[in-house]
């Protein structure tokens, strides 16, 4: 009990609210998004009548992008980090590019299967499972993307500095969260579903 | 004052006319980003709901007390018992004890304010709004029956029910977007809170020095995260089902209604600890203040309570049994079920070792703890027999189910609730709750429950289904729905003197001063009411009851503590 010093330790650090926060959406979310992937897997081949999932193309292209998105993201947390502001908005366009590519992706392979194919959300449980999983997950692709840009946007002002980092890497969770439940969602639909 | 809506916060003008101080005031609660006010602006808002919540259920015991009643038509008796459920668990009792997080965690941590004010406000709100449009359903609702039609599909709003054929219009509609939009609010208001205790704490405030009451909150919002989201995936289904015509809970397409069971389940069995683990943090606080001890077994019950959060995870298709599961579905799930007693025995063990030798002043915040030690018991015990499958196939969706839940809803979590606005309403007014008035809400609250909830039993063990309208007088449940009815109007009694107290003892009540009950954690060391900034100077803590060091520093607690 002597031990007890009698000053408290001055260095008293606890860690960032934004970092705890972000995490705790990621949390949050990530449960929302393993009760759609439950009911995608528990209805693969009940659907009674319409198309089956053997009419998707796995979107290789697609996922090679949005993986790559992570890895440009990195870059640019590690450029604002060192106060290299034109190689972290570099990087940042490059991530909204790939994002951005992401969603024309499945916009197209979503025409096609709408147009071609005949599969829509009503159509049968396959539709209405499938886009409800892919839809939820180009829901997040898009909320990160406006986040992006408004970043990007600010970084055209020149408004974003280098003490700004923290908050630019916290951001980038929520980016690498969307990256990795899209192996995911890329695994259950399109890998074991098909 | 007419051309000045909102006054200039400093002007030296003349003192502000009556209408424009109100305005000011009034633009004050809406604007505010301050943990205080939303505790408060939470609390305010539940306990309306409470009374609101609390008519709906007399109503339901009118049409019960005698056989063949008429008192409501069917229809409305099942917008009743729907909103009764579904107003009580997500109106009043997580605003409510999210609105003591609000208020109470930073103050027991020594923070100035949650971590992110501005989501805090924008979480109350979208709580607040959520609610507003569940009740509007009561106006602009159309439903089978045609408009002013609340929801009618139970709290749990079983499939196939709430498909498109069977529930036309839009009442379940109203149901599912509220409760989305303060889902919505509800994990804001639990991210706020972990990022608040894991990261605002003050010097010296480990984790395993925080009081019991900001630890238990910590379990509960990251139970919160897992389990509000779930519920929301659900319910997005059931919009997607409704409004675009999708084919989740529909069985002619492959769908399937007892996948609804378990997400609602998946939710809703965690639920039931997100709001019962708050209650425990209130007693936490309240049996060792008033028992004169330290708590009983800290890390027990920190351990119990994160055993807690993961047990009630795997325990959710005990709702189901009657459904049919496998024998190893049923088997599991019995067992998981009963596991949960063990935590929670530890618990009521370490609340009955704090009181034990203790020196117990019966004030009216610890009559009611005591009655929730031994309530919350025999509410496990028979939720332990209800954990028996084949006792289950047999009670399930009777009258017996709906005591237990109600003793645990009730006679835990609302004995709880009036325990700590009792405890701490001398914190946030600056005055003391009537002592005389708080014995009487008490004594009749307590009797009108046990009134209630323990005939409640019986009839259920007679075979009285729950969700009923109305029953044949030759079923031998005349003279018990009679009782549990008298019952009711008693607790309701009581619940007009307790709101009496409020308003009357903010009024004229006694001065509380900073200190009222010579208690131990931090909050008791700020002025009452806490100034907007809470601690003049930073505290800084040594063991888990500061205060106490502080009025006794020839015998402080970190000397003990390690």
């Amino acid at each position: 009990m002597s031990s007890v010093p009698i000053f408290v330790d001055e260095n008293w650090r606890l860690p960032s609210r934004g970092r705890v926060g972000m995490f705790s959406l990621i949390i949050g979310e990530s449960a929302i998004f393993t009760i759609f992937v439950v009911a995608y897997v528990y209805y693969i081949g009940r659907s009674t009548y319409g198309p089956t999932p053997q009419i998707l193309d796995v979107p290789v292209f697609n996922t090679v992008c949005l993986l790559s998105s992570s890895i440009t993201i990195l870059l640019a947390e590690h450029a604002i980090k060192h106060g290299r502001m034109r190689t972290f908005g570099w990087w940042w366009a490059a991530t909204m590019l790939l994002g951005l590519e992401f969603i024309a992706g499945t916009a197209i392979e979503w025409h096609k299967l709408i147009f071609e194919d005949g599969l829509s959300l009503r159509t049968n449980l396959f539709g209405t499972t499938f886009y409800s999983l892919v839809g939820l997950h180009a829901t997040h692709v898009i909320v990160g993307l406006i986040g992006l840009s408004l970043i990007m946007a600010f970084t055209l002002a020149g408004r974003v500095e280098q003490r700004h980092a923290e908050r630019i890497q916290v951001f980038s969770l929520y980016w690498h969260f969307v990256d990795a439940v899209w192996v995911v969602v890329f695994t259950v639909v399109y890998l074991v579903g098909r | 004052m007419a051309d000045q809506i909102l006054p200039i916060p400093g002007s030296l003008d003349t003192a502000p006319s009556r209408g424009a101080a109100f305005l000011e005031w009034l633009h004050s609660w809406v604007v505010t980003v301050d943990h205080k006010k939303l505790g408060i602006l939470y609390i305010v808002y539940a306990l309306f709901f409470l009374l609101v919540a609390g008519v709906e259920a007399l109503v339901i015991r009118i049409q019960l007390a005698i056989p063949n009643n008429h008192f409501v038509s069917p229809e409305v008796y099942n917008e009743m018992f729907t909103m009764h459920g579904t107003t009580m668990v997500f109106l009043v009792g997580m605003p409510i004890l999210f609105g003591f997080a609000n208020y109470l965690v930073p103050l027991m941590i020594g923070a100035r304010d949650m971590a992110f004010p501005r989501l805090n406000a924008f979480s109350f709100w979208m709580t607040a709004f959520g609610g507003l449009l569940l009740y509007y359903s009561f106006i602009g609702g159309f439903g089978l029956y045609g408009m002013g039609a609340a929801p009618d599909v139970g709290w749990w709003a079983y499939a196939p029910l709430t498909a498109k054929a069977f529930s036309p219009g839009h009442n379940t509609d109203y149901w599912a977007l509220a409760l989305i939009v303060s889902g919505f609010g509800t994990l804001g208001t639990a991210i706020n809170i972990i990022a608040t205790i894991l990261s605002m704490r003050c010097r010296g405030m480990t984790l395993f020095r925080m009081p019991l009451f900001s630890w238990l909150m910590l379990v509960v919002s990251g139970l919160t995260l897992i389990t509000i989201t779930p519920l929301t995936a659900a319910q997005i289904m059931l919009m997607i089902d409704r409004y675009l015509g999708g084919h989740f809970f529909d069985t002619q397409a492959g769908g399937s209604a007892v996948v609804w069971m378990h997400f609602f389940w998946i939710f809703g069995h965690p639920e039931v600890y997100v709001l019962v683990l708050p209650a425990f943090a209130i007693a936490n606080e309240v049996i060792p203040v008033f028992s004169r001890k330290a708590i009983f077994g800290y890390p027990a019950m920190v351990s119990a309570s994160v055993g807690i959060a993961f047990v009630s995870l795997t325990v959710w298709a005990h709702h189901m049994f009657t459904v049919g599961m496998t024998s190893v579905g049923n088997a599991f799930f019995a067992l998981s079920t009963m596991m949960v007693g063990i935590p929670t025995g530890i618990k009521i063990f370490n609340w009955l070792a704090t009181m034990w030798g203790g020196k117990i002043r019966f004030a009216t915040p610890m009559l009611f703890c005591t009655a929730f030690v031994m309530q919350f018991l025999m509410a496990g015990l028979t939720g332990i027999m209800l954990s028996v499958a084949p006792w289950n196939w047999q009670l399930h969706n009777s009258y017996f189910v709906i005591a237990h839940f109600h003793y645990v809803l009730v006679g835990a979590i609302v004995f709880c609730i009036f325990a700590a606005i009792y405890y701490w309403y001398p914190k946030v007014t600056g005055r003391m709750l009537s002592e005389k008035l708080g014995k009487w809400h008490f004594w009749l609250f307590f009797i009108g429950f046990h009134i209630t909830f323990d005939i409640m039993h019986f009839v259920g063990i007679l075979g009285m289904p729950r969700s009923i309208y109305t029953y044949e007088a030759d079923r031998g449940w005349n003279t018990l729905n009679m009782i549990i009815s008298i019952g009711g109007m008693i607790q309701g009694a009581a619940v007009l003197i307790f709101v009496w107290n409020l308003i009357d003892s903010y009024l004229h009540g006694d001065a509380a001063g900073n200190d009222p009950w010579d208690a131990w954690t931090l909050e008791w060391s700020t002025p009452s009411p806490p100034p907007a900034y809470n601690f003049a100077e930073d505290p800084v803590v040594r063991s888990r009851r500061p205060l106490w060091d502080l009025k006794h520093p020839n015998d402080p607690d970190w000397k003990y503590e390690r």
